[in-house]
């Protein structure tokens, strides 16, 4: 990704600025085998930040097994897996300072988790307590969103307004593949372009909107090259590529930082389960789509290079494997605790102070509640 | 009486038709500012205003910076504010909305102009998943002090996609509060009041009320909303006109049409009160109704097509709370239940006097007194 200069304009006298285009293949510095690949764009990262990274691999891994298990004992009403995808989940929140903020989506909750947010808090949502369990002020992370691409846009506002007060803030916006075809994707990235915010849109495209394959959501060379056509640049990177994705994303951060405005990133990725327990992929794919893509793996190629440079040995891996382990328990007995709701809560935060109908309805369910309540 | 704020002792406001200006000036005392002010000026000057007042305060739209919007509300705002206090965005409407929400979630406080009611309803996701949702789904923590205005309804002659009356789909989504003045004094102290709320308000401005002109002093009000002596707007109906034979329940648009029925009825012996609801939600039971029992009769007027729309619920409010003072069912005058129509149509369409004095005619006069 090369970055222009010009920020009014990526027009130019002799044409388009195609530097803005992204590279022809995806970015990839550890390929599926392990082995490191020099770039002459984007610098290997330093083993020491892949070996922590790893860790946090782990620990994705197991938040998504255990989020699953779950489900299936009827402690999360659904869970939308990122297996596969940890990767771009553990990149979006480790390129950012405690400044930036992170916009995220239901698939996001191991991004949300390593962020450092309470995984107790983050899985409010979806226990069905609340819809959005976490302060997003406390580390900078906004509520995950369930319409698709709509918080593209709350990421640019946020960016301005950080921007208007000449505050260091960059803001990193998460969304999938299908999502690039919802309005509010290109009125974001227009948006951003034409204020010139610090805003990097990050698309993880894992191949599918819950059944509907890429083929079927855009014909665009690829997404990262839809960039161009905001002014903006693009680049496009191996999903499962912790090093390439550390590297990309953090350059498009730093740019972002220094003032040169948007950018958007294509994480080229794949979604290993259904959309959600509530999906049936069989449906739709056939499994040996999905086997193809065990081979690519983020956590297995960043375990072999991580091992070619013993960083890694079987000590450090049990110590990794305690941690993610220690982690999910926690999150267990969190989840297998029951919390009581209050049904009074309902009316407290639709406006910042009830409204008269609010109070009587407030009321009225109260008395309902005060007399099941002596009723045997 | 008693269940009448202190909103019913203030003088009952000056009519909305433009005033004389000449008039204006002799009847002014001479310490007084008070001058003839259009509405649109009063809520330019309520935006300059808010902006002076508050760093945080920004305004944007589509033709809102050295423009000054298609109706000039925003007039010199540019060039006195600087573009990064008042610019003109990308034509598209989500964005401005969804751009706007992201502002008011990190410490501003912004204004967006959606330019024409129908132009909103590309932003129409953003307002009910977002505007009116994340206060909620965040427990409070994350406010949205932001103000969605729009220049809305009828009667002057535009084309298709220009004149909707849209207050029943924000009306119906909680976390909304939705506000439609109708005169010059409310134009500014309700837009001042919205810009300070800590809650997300769609803010409805009669585009036919824009000309209109009353004898206001924009200063004195200033004064009064900054030093916190104006009375409160939000959540608040008001008496626009005194009577005693029934009530006419009108809003933005429809309160002059009904000021002037019920100067013809006056003319006719027949005491009608009006109320300016003029803050649809929070909705002010207790100024309707307390007038509703008194007079036993009431009229909604909206220019609203009537299925499913605000004036339905406000008949049904009223029906539910004053049954046993009701000497007749309550009735409304609404728009008919047709896309608005074209110019030379319009005046059909649109609640009239004649059509609001035949229905006060067919509230069982004979029946009751």
């Amino acid at each position: 990704m090369t970055i222009p200069t010009n920020s009014d304009s990526t027009r130019t006298e002799g044409g388009v600025d195609t530097q803005l285009l992204p590279s022809p293949v995806p970015v990839q510095l550890i390929d599926h085998h392990g082995e490191a690949h020099s770039d002459a764009r984007y610098a290997l990262p330093d083993p020491r930040a892949l070996l922590a990274g790893y860790a946090r691999l782990i620990s994705g891994r197991r938040i998504n097994d255990q989020a699953n298990a779950l489900v299936r004992q009827g402690r999360l009403a659904v869970y939308p897996s990122s297996h596969g995808q940890e990767a771009c989940q553990v990149s979006a929140a480790l390129v950012l300072q405690s400044q930036d903020w992170l916009f995220p989506t239901y698939r996001d909750t191991v991004a949300v988790i390593t962020r450092g947010v309470d995984p107790l808090e983050v899985f409010t949502l979806l226990r069905g307590d609340w819809h959005s369990g976490y302060d997003p002020y406390e580390l900078h992370v906004a509520p995950q969103a369930t319409p698709l691409a709509t918080q593209l846009l709350h990421a640019v506002g946020v960016a301005h307004a950080a921007k208007l007060r000449g505050e260091d803030t960059v803001v990193l916006a998460l969304c999938g593949d299908g999502a690039t075809s919802e309005g509010d994707f290109h009125e974001a990235l227009n948006f951003a372009a034409v204020f010139h915010v610090p805003v990097v849109f990050f698309v993880q495209n894992n191949e599918y909107a819950i059944s509907v394959p890429l083929k079927n959501q855009s014909v665009a060379p690829s997404l990262a090259h839809k960039a161009i056509g905001y002014g903006m640049p693009g680049e496009r990177v191996d999903g499962n590529d912790l090093a390439a994705l550390l590297s990309v994303l953090g350059a498009a951060v730093d740019h972002a930082r220094s003032g040169g405005g948007p950018a958007l990133i294509e994480a080229h990725t794949y979604r290993m389960q259904a959309h959600t327990n509530a999906d049936d992929a069989t449906r739709y794919r056939p499994a040996e789509d999905v086997d193809k893509w065990i081979p690519k793996d983020p956590i297995s190629r960043l375990r072999t290079y991580l091992r070619g440079l013993s960083l890694l040995d079987d000590a450090v891996e049990e110590q990794f494997a305690a941690d993610a382990e220690a982690l999910a328990a926690s999150i267990r007995a969190g989840l297998n605790a029951d919390v009581e709701v209050d049904p009074q809560e309902l009316f407290a935060h639709v406006y910042t102070q009830k409204t008269a109908q609010l109070r009587e309805q407030a009321d009225l369910l109260r008395d309902e509640l005060s007399r099941e309540a002596v009723q045997p | 009486m008693t269940q009448i704020s202190e909103r019913a002792a203030a003088p009952v406001e000056a009519p909305v038709q433009p005033a004389d200006p000449s008039a204006a000036e002799s009847s002014a005392a001479a310490q007084s500012a008070a001058t003839a002010v259009t509405f649109a000026k009063a809520l330019n000057t309520a935006l300059a205003d808010a902006m002076a007042a508050d760093s945080s305060v920004l305004m944007f739209g589509e033709d809102v910076g050295p423009l000054g919007g298609v109706f000039r509300i925003t007039d010199g705002l540019t060039a006195r504010f600087g573009p990064g206090r008042c610019f003109d965005t990308p034509l598209a409407e989500a964005g401005i909305m969804g751009m706007a929400v992201g502002m008011a979630m990190n410490g501003m406080r912004p204004v967006v102009e959606m330019q024409f009611d129908a132009f909103a309803y590309p932003a129409f996701e953003q307002v009910v998943s977002h505007v009116a949702k994340l206060p909620n789904r965040t427990k409070g923590r994350v406010l949205l002090p932001m103000v969605i205005r729009i220049p809305y309804a009828g009667g002057i002659g535009g084309v298709e996609h220009h004149c909707d009356s849209s207050e029943s789909y924000y009306a119906h989504t909680p976390g909304l509060t939705v506000l439609a003045p109708a005169t010059v004094r409310d134009a500014y102290l309700m837009l001042r009041e919205a810009i300070a709320s800590p809650d997300p308000v769609v803010f409805l401005e009669p585009k036919k009320l824009y000309w209109s002109k009353e004898v206001v002093d924009l200063g004195e009000l200033r004064r009064t909303f900054e030093d916190g002596s104006a009375p409160r707007t939000i959540g608040s109906a008001v008496v626009a006109r005194s009577g005693t034979d029934a009530t006419l329940i009108a809003y933005g648009p429809s309160v002059p049409t009904a000021m002037a029925a019920a100067a013809a009825a006056a003319e006719e012996g027949r005491s009608l009160e009006v109320i300016d609801v003029r803050s649809l939600v929070p909705f002010d039971d207790e100024t309707v109704c307390a007038s509703v029992r008194r007079t036993g009769r009431a009229v909604v007027i909206a220019e609203t097509p009537g299925f499913a729309s605000v004036a339905a619920e406000i008949v049904a409010r009223v029906q539910e709370r004053c049954f046993h003072s009701l000497a007749a069912p309550v009735r409304r005058v609404t728009g008919f239940d047709i896309p608005y129509p074209a110019p030379k149509l319009e005046h059909h369409f649109l609640p009239s006097v004649d059509r609001i004095l035949d229905t006060v005619d067919e509230l069982q006069w004979e029946d009751g007194q």
